[in-house]
């Protein structure tokens, strides 16, 4: 019996916690305003949301953008990942994590003259494919890499 | 005040390429986390980070509550040595933080 309340408590907690999440974001994301987009692809839950939410379509897989990244990594909080894009005019480069509870992690607008390489260190909850996708005119480019986490260094 | 958010910058040119590194000391709290009473921490991570060269941007990055904590980047520009550049950085709790450096 205590295992039944104990599971129905924390459903409900988490249940409210999410709802308050998102209320408390909110206005918070109003004020910053610092994304053109109208919805905020960094709360997005899914994949596919956050594309959409970051206006991101038809992109096209290449093998010209270079992903760098451990195959296995020991600890998911801090997983290096590079991003090397080989086209020329690469205006953007947006870093998403498939599995993570928000997959859009990051966004590295180029400015002039700069070639589009970026290195940053992210939070993985999972094994999951890091997906990097550059944008060169209107046109998106993307590249795959899976990384293997194993939490507890168990090998996985 | 000094900032508890420490910034520090590195930059570096090789034939004609600057390279800039960044390592700033930040929780990068993604909001989904818990304590020990079970209550949620708030979300608190740097959502925009702008980098110039001589007051001209070089490199925007925005970010979520995915970027470890204690966020380094790296990246490169065309530049030349004596350049100035800097980083600032914000928030979504409306902290700041930046830094500068010239290019040897």
């Amino acid at each position: 019996m205590k295992r039944r309340t104990f599971l129905k408590n924390t459903l409900v907690a988490s249940a409210t916690g999410t709802a308050l999440g998102t209320a408390l974001v909110a206005p918070g994301v109003a004020v910053a305003d610092s994304h053109a987009e109208k919805a905020d692809p960094f709360q997005a839950s899914s994949f596919d949301d956050a594309l959409k939410a970051a206006g991101i379509s038809g992109v096209e897989e290449s093998d010209k953008i270079a992903i760098t990244a451990p195959e296995i990594a020991e600890n998911g909080a801090v997983v290096p990942i590079g991003v090397a894009s080989d086209i020329e005019g690469t205006e953007e480069i947006t870093i998403l994590i498939a599995e993570n509870p928000t997959p859009y992690a990051a966004k590295f607008t180029m400015g002039e003259g700069s070639n589009a390489l970026v290195k940053c260190r992210f939070k993985m909850g999972k094994t999951s494919d890091v997906i990097g996708i550059a944008k060169v005119g209107d046109k998106y480019y993307s590249g795959k890499r899976s990384v293997k986490v194993t939490l507890g260094g168990c090998g996985g | 005040m000094a900032s508890k958010y420490k910034t520090r910058l590195k930059v570096k040119e090789k034939k004609g390429i600057v390279n800039v590194k960044a390592l700033i000391s930040h929780p990068m709290l993604t909001g989904l986390t818990k304590d020990k009473n079970g209550d949620k921490i708030p979300a608190h991570y740097i959502n925009e980070v702008v980098v110039t060269a001589n007051d001209k941007v070089v490199m925007t990055a925005n970010w979520g509550g995915a970027v470890s904590k204690d966020p380094y980047i790296s990246f490169d520009y065309a530049g030349a040595s004596g350049d100035a550049v800097k980083l600032s950085w914000t928030d979504n709790q409306g902290n700041k933080g930046d830094a500068e450096k010239k290019v040897k």
